[in-house]
């Protein structure tokens, strides 16, 4: 396993875990670019132009793409999120020239009128898809809500209105102020031949023109607060709680996600005894979500509706018991140990190390090995564990319950 | 490619299979039992679901919650489900704490408390993944069509009916749990950073005493398969399509997974092309073929809006019904990239390994090799696979849709 990192004249950077024992190769552009970077005006063109960038380019048309990318056994994709957008294939490691020619290629669209007509039917079909599934918007408005007008409460795939309203050109003007070869980074992992990696991108990627990119950050926090949408065809209630926590450059986090483990994991934790072993509900959670500037600590709840309320007294009582008592030394130990496990069994494919490696890198600059970062881990006291109860109280949060109920009162502490 | 699966059969009738893959540091292990749900009495629909929520709640020396904490101190990631025929246990972990996991399943599916007085609370748990299903109404459009496409019991699902799940009594899950809780039939498959021999020597250990249990045979009721509607006040509309394919089990599986693959495997596939890519009528759309072990069938699923709704049933339809006329070489040379790459990657992960040597037990009574299917691949041609599609062409066409309104169900071209 190494570690390979160099830049292209014009700003692209390449970084590379190479592992020749691996049976494939994953390789993905990773722009550093999402909703956030989005205004009100254009919300939801950072998830359009993802899909716009399949249509084709001056050397391929759209069919030429998902053929090719068939063609060489590609399972590939890509996503959209707050702060990026990440295109990818994972494929076998002969065919590593092919997919970077092909991913490099569709990273300078065409961006046709005609297509983008057809695809915005696909991309509305998409809001409303989420719209009639669980938990029916409950985590977009509950960004919302908490974010208050930052940007990070914008939500990805926009609305319907901002959709049907945006236009081919106001697509262009993004790209042309977001997709600088220096706000991009290509990453690969697995069995990557990287020299050639970087001799293919220079003729690859070596011509496209740089120029100025900026992301405004703006200070965030948590306003107690508690929403209740009505969704009279909804069986079951759907609450998601958010609060502050650590942000992407914060070590604390770490501790975080020990502390999530500990009182939201999906098996055995605090949360998990309390309510779904009991029957109460059917899924309680907790995640730690970093970003540049801001960090937050999201508890999701599904259960019938005739017991949200008792649940979200028994979820504040769980988070006010840690707040004033911390954990212990038994909890600590079992969440590091199914941390690490976790980690292990996820990082042996390499396609999902491309998103460890890429997102690590847009977020801080920096490389870790698996056993790094396993360390870090390890190294999470129960002070730890308290000092971030304390500085990120789970129980002073943002909720949005969504679902059958038109009201919902929970009991005072 | 180079792997080996290894068998032994145990006198009892357990089977195990074993994967080395020394290059890993995980291992794996799924335990299928045949306590599925078509042996479910009737009326007491979901006992099996309950009866995996039950046995979860303390075996051995351990309560519920020692269970939990022993499992997650190994860094076992667990799971536990219930399909038509198996209830299942499995878990992948770091390779060396591979055989105390082991261990702990086996008082699991052994000797489980069965706790009386937590029946309440399983109950409850089985009552909220029966809501959650209610809301998920995409998986339900595509419950109702297997349980169309197949006589009862190989369409049932887990979940069970409410008025069932409030009859079953502590004593039923016992007899329940007695009767389809052992050796006969049950298959444990292992895979990752193992070494055979040691672990053939422990699993004598843990379950060679184990007493089986026969079975008796199930009768079939075959069900309408008129096209049905089920009403949700919603603005999109679900749609299932099914039609019946040959098994695993079957010479010709091969050649129907490939016309299947032609019509949704990849972005260059019939259905993602036609459907979504040119017309631009729905987010998803797919085709997968699900086998028993001596019958199969292609279920299709789309979701749109309700205006879309009847045209995108109706281009999904045209397709199936022009996969008779066969697939061309261009579209079979993708599919074989496509193929080889998924079986390479495999290798990746024990996990995905113990679930395919598993499947392939139960279904054929054999275990195939990735260089096995890999040949199979290589063989496919578009002679044989149309030969097959002119033999077995798409038809008798099964409906099911979700939403506020009905759709005309098209008449098929011949």
């Amino acid at each position: 396993m190494k570690f390979r990192e160099t830049q292209l004249e014009n700003g692209l950077q390449i970084v590379a875990e190479c592992n020749s024992r691996a049976y494939a190769a994953s390789l993905g552009f990773f722009v550093n670019t999402g909703s956030r970077d989005e205004t009100d005006e254009i919300s939801g063109v950072s998830h359009f132009l993802e899909h716009m960038v399949f249509k084709g380019t001056s050397r391929r048309t759209a069919a030429d793409v998902n053929r090719e990318l068939d063609e060489i056994g590609s399972h590939s994709n890509a996503f959209t999120a707050e702060e990026n957008t990440v295109y990818f294939a994972t494929v076998l490691p002969e065919y590593q020239d092919r997919a970077l020619d092909l991913l490099s290629d569709i990273m300078r669209p065409s961006l046709r009128n005609e297509d983008f007509e057809t695809e915005k039917q696909v991309i509305l079909e998409e809001i409303y898809k989420y719209d009639d599934q669980p938990p029916y918007g409950a985590h977009e408005k509950c960004m919302e809500a908490y974010f208050q007008g930052h940007p990070l409460g914008r939500n990805i795939l926009g609305t319907v209105e901002s959709v049907s309203g945006l236009t081919c050109e106001s697509m262009h003007r993004y790209f042309q102020q977001r997709y600088s070869p220096g706000n991009i980074t290509l990453v690969a992992t697995g069995n990557v031949d990287f020299d050639r990696l970087v001799e293919n991108a220079n003729l690859q990627c070596g011509d496209w023109e740089p120029f100025e990119t900026q992301r405004t950050v703006v200070p965030s926090g948590c306003r107690q607060d508690f929403h209740v949408i009505h969704k009279a065809s909804a069986t079951q209630q759907y609450v998601v709680q958010i609060s502050d926590g650590p942000d992407a450059m914060d070590v604390d986090r770490y501790a975080a996600r020990v502390l999530a483990t500990i009182l939201g994991d999906d098996g055995g934790s605090q949360l998990f005894w309390e309510l779904v072993e009991t029957g109460r509900a059917e899924f309680v959670g907790v995640g730690n979500y970093e970003f540049e500037g801001a960090g937050i600590l999201m508890t999701y709840l599904s259960c019938a509706p005739e017991r949200a309320a008792d649940n979200l007294c028994r979820i504040r009582d769980v988070f006010l018991n840690a707040e004033r008592n911390g954990i212990t030394s038994a909890e600590l130990k079992q969440a590091q140990s199914k941390i690490s496990s976790h980690i292990v069994l996820a990082n042996e494919r390499s396609s999902n190390r491309l998103f460890v490696v890429g997102s690590n890198w847009l977020q801080r600059r920096d490389y870790r090995t698996v056993r790094e970062v396993i360390d870090s881990y390890e190294a999470v006291s129960c002070d730890d564990a308290a000092r971030i109860l304390s500085k990120f109280p789970l129980s002073r949060n943002t909720a949005v319950a969504v679902g059958p109920l038109e009201t919902l009162q929970i009991a005072e502490v | 490619m180079s792997t080996t699966v290894l068998t032994h059969q145990f006198d009892n009738g357990l089977v195990l299979l074993a994967e080395p893959m020394e290059w890993l540091e995980s291992a794996a292990f799924a335990l299928l039992l045949p306590g599925g749900s078509c042996n479910d009495p009737t009326g007491l629909e979901g006992i099996s679901n309950f009866t995996c929520e039950m046995v979860q709640r303390g075996c051995g020396g351990r309560s519920s919650r020692q269970f939990v904490d022993e499992l997650e101190k190994l860094g076992v990631d667990r799971g536990a489900a219930v399909s038509n025929a198996h209830a299942s246990y499995g878990g992948a972990m770091l390779a060396n704490n591979l055989f105390l996991a082991l261990e702990i399943y086996a008082d699991l599916v052994r000797c489980p408390h069965l706790p009386e007085e937590q029946l309440h609370d399983g109950r409850q748990v089985c009552f909220q993944e029966l809501r959650a299903v209610e809301d998920d109404v995409a998986q339900k459009v595509m419950n109702v069509l297997r349980q169309k496409i197949y006589p009862d019991p190989w369409g049932r699902v887990c979940h069970g009916s409410e008025e069932a799940l409030e009859r079953i009594t502590i004593g039923d899950i016992r007899n329940h749990f007695q009767a389809t809780y052992h050796p006969r039939g049950a298959i444990l498959a292992v895979a990752g950073k193992i070494q055979w021999e040691p672990l053939v020597d422990h699993v004598a250990k843990l379950f060679g005493d184990w007493q089986p249990v026969l079975g008796e045979p199930l009768n079939e009721t075959v069900n309408s398969s008129e096209y049905q509607h089920l009403d949700y006040p919603s603005s999109q509309t679900h749609i299932g399509v099914a039609f019946d394919c040959v098994p695993y089990s079957h010479p010709d599986y091969y050649q129907a997974r490939a016309s299947v693959g032609v019509l949704s495997d990849g972005m260059s596939s019939r259905l993602f092309t036609e459907v979504r890519e040119k017309r631009g009528l729905c987010y998803s759309v797919y085709a997968t073929m699900n086998s028993l072990k001596d019958r199969g069938a292609v279920l299709c699923y789309s979701g749109t809006s309700t205006t879309r709704a009847q045209e995108t049933l109706d281009v999904l339809m045209a397709e199936l019904v022009r996969l008779r006329k066969g697939v061309a070489e261009d579209e079979l040379d993708r599919l074989k990239a496509r193929i080889k790459s998924t079986l390479i990657m495999q290798q990746e992960s024990s996990r995905s390994r113990t679930s395919s040597i598993a499947a392939d037990w139960y279904l054929l009574g054999q275990v195939q090799t990735l260089q096995d299917i890999s040949q199979r691949v290589d063989d496919l041609s578009c002679e044989s696979i149309n030969t097959y599609l002119a033999a077995h062409p798409p038809a008798d066409f099964v409906t099911v849709t979700l939403g506020s309104q009905p759709l005309e169900v098209p008449i098929e071209v011949s």
